[in-house]
């Protein structure tokens, strides 16, 4: 992947896929660190499952024997010298505390650290594909800041408005574009 | 979020119109976003989609939705228009310039742009 928003983009349709009601992305950055989390209650992998999915010749899909999307993540976090935590209570094992967290720490010192790129383009993408059973909370925070947005907030103030309303997908990208703005004008 | 309220202005404007998008003859651009997919550049080609039925004018006729991968990998970015009553177009190494041309042509005019379905793209 050209961006780490892309992995990103890839890793949450896993969620979504999982039938998670709540998916958290959360970015955590530090001067030389990234971290990326994406925590989901829905329906989770046994251990055994948790031990193959980075195996890019694991997959639970029909359609071919190959699934990339978290080797890719993988290869990219400890290609900085970072790595990657995966944990999972499925729903079989416990009915009430289920779900997956997947997170990843980049150093963003490393000549091969993949730029985070496109994040709100990523999350419009996310949003213009959600389903009115699942909810978005994302989160970017920096030394001096943080970026946030939450769909089950946006739902509630748009009424029965689709979220994959154009203009309000025009709305949610401007709106992060200023919040990150705010950001780099704290910086200076 | 700082824009709660032009949300909130949005949800005015559109009060009473919502209830025409879901219509039952609705056209259905599906855009393939599984890892390959996404690798290949389905990302610019979903949102130009949103994009373009927007400006173009026909979104009471069609809707834009996202589905994972079709095993045609080596062909992403992978579009699938389905009309009621018709047979399926499946465009295939997709672009956001191809996108607006496939909204002008095949959903505003009917007219498939067969030059960038699967039949005739050679990889």
């Amino acid at each position: 992947m050209k961006e780490l928003s892309l992995n990103i983009l890839d890793i949450v349709q896993n969620s979504l896929t999982a039938g998670a009601a709540h998916i958290d992305i959360d970015l955590e950055e530090t001067a030389e660190t990234l971290r990326i989390t994406v925590t989901d209650d829905g329906c989770g992998m046994n251990a055994e499952t948790v031990r193959n999915v980075t195996d890019p010749f694991y997959t639970t899909r029909k359609t071919r024997a190959v699934g990339l999307g978290i080797p890719f993540f993988k290869l990219a976090a400890e290609q900085t010298g970072g790595r990657l935590e995966l944990k999972s209570t499925p729903a079989a094992e416990n009915a009430d505390e289920h779900g997956t967290v997947i997170s990843a720490l980049f150093y963003k010192t490393s000549i091969d650290f993949t730029p985070l790129g496109d994040i709100s383009s990523t999350l419009c993408t996310l949003i213009q594909g959600l389903d009115d059973n699942t909810d978005i909370k994302f989160r970017h925070s920096f030394p001096n800041g943080e970026v946030g947005l939450d769909t089950a907030e946006i739902r509630a103030v748009l009424g029965g408005v689709p979220l994959s309303t154009p203009e309000v997908l025009v709305l949610l990208k401007d709106d992060l574009a200023a919040q990150y703005a705010e950001i780099v004008s704290n910086d200076n | 979020m700082k824009s709660l309220e032009e949300l909130a202005k949005i949800r005015e404007r559109m009060a009473g119109k919502v209830a025409l998008r879901e219509g039952e003859n609705s056209i259905r651009i599906v855009v393939g976003m599984a890892t390959c997919g996404i690798a290949a550049g389905a990302r610019p080609v979903l949102n130009a989609f949103v994009d373009e039925v927007a400006k173009q004018g026909v979104s009471d006729k069609a809707t834009v939705s996202q589905t994972g991968c079709i095993g045609i990998c080596q062909y992403e970015p992978v579009v699938e228009v389905f009309e009621p009553g018709k047979e399926k177009t499946t465009y295939v190494k997709m672009t956001p310039e191809k996108a607006a041309r496939v909204v002008a042509e095949h959903i505003k005019g009917g007219k498939p742009v067969v030059e960038y379905t699967i039949g005739n793209t050679i990889i």
